[in-house]
C-alpha cells in the first residue's frame, strides 16, 4: 500500500464521533467566515454602481458575475448571506425563548397545559407565510420587522417537542422515585429534567436556522421583508427576475445556490449535533 | 420497633374496584411474603403502600404517622430496574441520589467499582437490580416492598440477590414485604405467607 492510500484509509477509519465533530467543525467554520466577512467588506465600495462592467458573466475577476449596475455579485451574495445569518440568529433566539417558556409553563397543571396546546395549535393552523407577512407589517417592516415576524412564528415545533418531552420525563418512574427519596421539585427540575431537555433545545435552535433563513428570503422576495437597498438574497433573487429573460442566468443561479448551501450547512450541523447529544437516535 | 399499618384501604381504577377494605400490619423484624394471583392487585397495593398512588381510601402509616414529603420510610423496589433510573445518569449518580453505601455493603451485593462509570443501558438486568435494591436500603428506610424483584433473573442470581438483601435488611432492622406469585420463593424466604384474598373483603 502506498503512503497516500494509507492516509486515505486512515481518514475513512476515523470513528463516528470524530467524523461527526469534524463535520460540525468544518460547517461551523464556513458559516463563521461568511458572517465575519461581512464586517471586513467595505459596504459602500462594493455596493457602488460601476457602469463600465455591467452584466458581466462569471469570470475569475467576478466569480458570480456582475449585475446591471456593475456590482460584483459575489460580494453582494456574501453580504446577503451575512444578513440571513443575522436574521436567523435573532429570530431563533426569540423563538427559543418563547418555546422554553411555553414548554415549562405547560407542566404547571392541566388547565395551563390545555391553554398552551391551544395556542400552539392556533399558531400552527395559520398559513406560515401569511402570518409572517402580517407580523412583519405590524412591526413596521425592515430588518426589525423581519426578525420579529420570523421569531414570533417559528417556536411552535420546538414548544411542542419540549412540552411532550417534559411531560414524558415527569411521568417517568425515576422522577416518582426521586420524590420518594425526598428530593424537592427544584432539585428534580435541575438534575433530572433540565439535562434531558437541553440537548433538545440546542438541536431545536440549530434546526430552526434554516427555516428562519428560508422564510426571511421568501418574504424579502415577495417584497414584504427587507428594504430594496439591502443586499439580501431575497431582494437579489426578485431583482434578477427581470433580467433572467435576457439570459443573465448568473444573477439568480449563484445567490440561490449559495442560500441553499447555507441552509444545508445549518441542517448538517443540526443533524450531527443531534447525533452527538443523543447517540441512541443515530441508531434508529 | 417500627410498625407499618394499612387500615381500611380501598382502591379501584374507575368503577373497577381492585382492593376492598384491606387491613395489613407488619413490623420491621419480619419478612412477609404476600401471595396473590395475577391481576389480584398486588402491584396496586405496593404502589399504595409506597405512596405512588395517593387517591385511595383508608390510611397507610408507619408508627402511626402518615408520610407527607421528605424521605419515604417505605421504599419500593420494582420489577423493572431500568425504568427507575435516569438513562442519562452514570450509575454512581443513580446510587447517590439515595445514598452512598460503604465498601462492605457494596461487596455484599457484588457491585464492582468500575460499574459506577457506566450508564444504565450498559449493565445487565441483574446488575441494575442490585443497584436498585441498594438504593432502597438507605439507612432511613424502615420497610422495603419488593414487587416481583427477581422474576426476570436466573435462579443463581435470584439466590444471590435475595441473600444479600435479607442479610442487609436483618442487620439494619428493615422489614421486607415480598410480593410474588411464586409460592416456592415465598416459602423459601419469608417467615410468614399472607394471601391477598385473606386480608381484603
Amino acid at each position: 500500500m502506498t503512503k497516500t492510500e494509507e492516509k486515505h484509509k486512515k481518514f475513512l477509519n476515523l470513528n463516528l464521533r470524530t467524523k461527526t465533530l469534524l463535520i460540525i467543525g468544518i460547517a461551523f467554520l464556513i458559516l463563521f467566515s461568511v458572517f465575519v466577512s461581512n464586517y471586513l467588506i467595505d459596504h459602500t465600495a462594493v455596493l457602488t454602481s460601476n457602469f463600465y462592467n455591467i452584466n458581466q458573466p462569471p469570470s475569475f475577476e467576478h466569480w458570480f458575475g456582475t449585475d446591471w449596475m456593475g456590482r460584483d455579485m459575489f460580494m453582494r451574495t456574501l453580504l446577503g448571506l451575512g444578513i440571513s445569518i443575522g436574521v436567523g440568529a435573532f429570530a431563533s433566539i426569540i423563538s427559543t425563548i418563547i418555546a422554553i417558556l411555553l414548554g415549562v409553563f405547560s407542566s404547571v397543571n392541566t388547565i395551563v397545559d390545555e391553554a398552551v396546546t391551544a395556542v400552539i395549535d392556533l399558531f400552527g393552523s395559520i398559513p406560515h407565510i401569511l402570518l409572517i407577512i402580517l407580523v412583519s407589517l405590524a412591526f413596521g417592516g425592515g430588518y426589525y420587522g423581519v426578525v420579529m415576524a420570523v421569531g414570533l412564528t417559528h417556536w411552535t415545533p420546538l414548544a411542542r417537542v419540549l412540552r411532550a418531552e417534559i411531560k414524558k420525563i415527569n411521568t417517568s418512574e425515576y422522577i416518582k422515585l426521586s420524590t420518594e427519596f425526598g428530593k424537592s421539585k427544584m432539585w428534580i427540575a435541575k438534575k433530572h429534567i433540565f439535562p434531558l431537555i437541553i440537548s433538545q433545545i440546542i438541536v431545536g435552535v440549530i434546526l430552526m436556522f434554516p427555516h428562519a433563513i428560508m422564510h426571511e428570503a421568501s418574504i424579502s422576495f415577495l417584497g414584504f421583508g427587507l428594504p430594496a437597498h439591502e443586499p439580501a438574497i431575497g431582494i437579489i433573487l426578485s431583482e434578477s427576475m427581470k433580467y433572467l429573460s435576457m439570459g443573465y442566468w448568473w444573477l439568480a443561479f449563484y445567490p440561490g445556490l449559495a442560500l441553499l448551501f447555507l441552509v444545508l450547512l445549518f441542517d448538517l450541523i443540526g443533524e450531527n449535533v443531534h447525533k452527538l447529544l443523543d447517540p441512541q437516535s443515530a441508531q434508529e | 420497633m417500627d410498625v407499618m399499618k394499612a387500615e381500611k384501604v380501598s382502591f379501584g381504577y374507575g368503577s373497577h374496584k381492585i382492593l376492598q377494605n384491606l387491613n395489613f400490619e407488619m413490623n420491621n423484624n419480619q419478612v412477609i411474603g404476600l401471595f396473590g394471583d395475577s391481576g389480584s392487585g398486588k402491584s396496586t397495593l405496593c404502589k399504595i403502600l409506597t405512596g405512588f398512588i395517593t387517591d385511595y381510601e383508608g390510611e397507610v402509616t408507619v408508627n402511626g404517622q402518615k408520610h407527607n414529603g421528605g424521605y419515604n420510610p417505605i421504599q419500593l423496589i420494582y420489577q423493572h430496574p431500568e425504568k427507575v433510573m435516569n438513562p442519562r445518569w452514570k450509575m454512581k449518580d443513580v446510587l447517590e441520589e439515595s445514598w452512598m453505601p460503604d465498601e462492605k455493603i457494596l461487596n455484599e451485593f457484588g457491585i464492582k467499582k468500575e460499574w459506577f462509570k457506566r450508564y444504565p443501558s450498559e449493565l445487565s438486568g441483574g446488575e441494575l437490580q442490585r443497584f436498585s435494591i441498594l438504593r432502597a436500603l438507605n439507612p432511613k428506610t424502615k420497610f422495603i416492598i419488593a414487587d416481583e424483584i427477581s422474576t426476570m433473573l436466573d435462579a443463581v442470581t435470584q439466590v444471590q440477590i435475595w441473600e444479600s438483601l435479607l442479610t442487609v435488611a436483618r442487620e439494619n432492622n428493615v422489614g421486607v414485604l415480598l410480593v410474588s406469585h411464586d409460592k416456592r420463593l415465598i416459602n423459601r424466604i419469608s417467615d410468614e405467607m399472607v394471601y391477598l384474598s385473606d386480608i381484603t373483603d
